[in-house]
């Protein structure tokens, strides 16, 4: 128990990454209006994404552009080291779920105006009433 | 230097994101979710993804904005959800 809790301390923002995910789901689960569901489900996916791209976080390194890579005055003298460089691997594979985000944000939302449409409500009780008049 | 700007906008993130999904307006959700949209941007520039920063400020912040807006206008504002 007492190696535990240094253990929780120092991997404080991953269990804030958790809190932030469990927001979402909470919304997804328990919100009544049907927009508020969409919402909770962006801050879900949001919560994914940055946990995976602080997994490539390496302290006391930069950003993943390789120095004098077009050839500078001492382009060849320059030895490349991993350990000077974020992990970009993380962030490739996110950009790709950041837009597929966006796009079924997009549809989600035209579903939300095409039902606002027909049945005048975007209340998932009320919808329910009206489904099983 | 990075550790605390990292947890002071992430504090501001999990604010906003219950901001969010408790107010009743549904304006006031799409403006809250605008701004936890830019500070999620901050936050991945700050851990040194300045691509995925780029887009989500583009595309997070920027489009799903201008869609949620859309789609309120084109729905209702109000919400009969209480707080929580």
């Amino acid at each position: 128990m007492t190696d535990l809790l240094p253990l929780i301390v120092a991997k404080y923002n991953y269990w804030l990454y958790v809190i932030l995910m469990m927001i979402g789901l909470y919304a997804m689960i328990a919100k009544n209006n049907l927009i508020k569901k969409v919402v909770g489900m962006n801050i879900f996916q949001t919560a994914i994404i940055l946990f995976y791209v602080s997994i490539g976080y390496k302290k006391d390194a930069t950003i993943p552009i390789i120095q004098n890579a077009h050839g500078g005055h001492d382009a060849h003298a320059a030895v490349i080291h991993a350990i000077d460089y974020i992990n970009p691997l993380p962030h490739v594979l996110m950009l790709t779920a950041i837009v597929v985000s966006v796009a079924t944000f997009g549809v989600a939302m035209a579903l939300a105006v095409r039902i606002y449409q027909r049945y005048q409500t975007l209340e998932e009780d009320e919808l329910r009433m009206r489904l099983s008049e | 230097m990075y550790w605390p700007i990292d947890l002071i906008v992430l504090t501001f993130v999990i604010l906003c994101a219950i901001a969010a999904i408790s107010v009743k307006d549904l304006l006031g959700t799409a403006i809250l979710f605008g701004a936890y949209s830019f500070m999620m941007c901050l936050l991945w520039a700050v851990m040194g993804a300045v691509d995925v920063a780029f887009t989500e400020a583009s595309v997070g912040a920027g489009v799903s904005t201008v869609f949620f807006v859309a789609a309120v206008f084109r729905t209702s504002r109000r919400t009969k959800d209480s707080n929580f």
